[in-house]
């Protein structure tokens, strides 16, 4: 964050890279936005961070701060679109606030994956949130196919290990 | 603390998919887009023929200039013109 305010440029790329696929989730899971009103919704968010980067002293409130904005500007844009079929968010099926928790939960097993292995990470991430085959996880990491589930198994349980000794009992996140 | 097993952090890594890459990228290019609004803004307020071009028809004004008018360029700048 700090690199941010300073106006560097790879920071504030490595910022939208790290928040990208959590404000996506937020307008096209939570909210079911179109895509073109999540494209959006999307694009004012990062617009908005960017504009109030020097308020933004706090860097572990960021996601938070992210999560709220977004959710704020899709509703925002929900209740000023013509369309009839949702104007209520929180009449959406299962609830806004249990997909954002949901998608709270999945952002910090995000931020634990990166203290996988590259390799690891690239396997869990291919496979789970790119929905790729075992076929073009091998050619592009250039490893056997059949070796591909095995080696899943193995980061998901290092994965484990380290959300546990992020997260531990005593000092669970919500 | 709710129990993540494997199956449960599957399911959470499977929750946040990749964003369109093009929607990334230009989010990740909105310091540049900055730096170009504000050179055009700036340009608008010392030549008021420029000024006049722009309010006139803005997508051409900045074509002619060497401007590419992308929407976020475009937007920002009838906000920053009309205010």
């Amino acid at each position: 964050m700090a690199r941010c305010r300073a106006g560097d440029e790879d920071a504030w790329r490595e910022l939208v890279s790290r928040f990208s696929r959590y404000v996506f989730a937020i307008c096209s899971q939570a909210f079911r936005l179109r895509t073109e009103d999540a494209e959006e919704v999307f694009q004012e968010v990062f617009a908005r961070t960017y504009q109030h980067l020097e308020k933004l002293r706090d860097d572990d409130a960021i996601r938070a701060w992210i999560g709220q904005l977004t959710r704020r500007l899709c509703i925002d844009h929900l209740r000023s679109s013509s369309r009839e079929e949702i104007v209520d968010p929180d009449a959406l099926p299962g609830g806004v606030d249990d997909a954002m928790e949901t998608l709270d939960e999945a952002f910090a097993v995000h931020e634990a994956m990166g203290e996988l292995t590259e390799n690891c990470r690239e396997i869990l991430d291919r496979f789970f949130a790119r929905d790729e085959s075992y076929q073009t996880i091998g050619a592009a990491l250039e490893i056997p196919s059949g070796t591909i589930a095995s080696r899943i198994s193995r980061c998901l349980a290092r994965l484990k290990e380290i959300f546990e000794g992020r997260n531990p009992p005593s000092h669970a996140s919500s | 603390m709710t129990a993540y097993d494997e199956h449960r952090l599957a399911e959470l890594i499977k929750a946040l998919p990749p964003a369109p890459q093009a929607w990334v990228e230009a989010a990740q290019e909105l310091p540049l887009a900055r730096g170009r609004l504000d050179e055009i803004v700036a340009r608008a307020e010392a030549d008021l023929a420029f000024r006049d071009a722009l309010i006139a028809n803005l997508e051409e004004a900045l074509r002619l200039e060497g401007y590419e008018p992308d929407a976020i360029l475009l937007d920002e700048l009838r906000r920053r013109l009309e205010s």
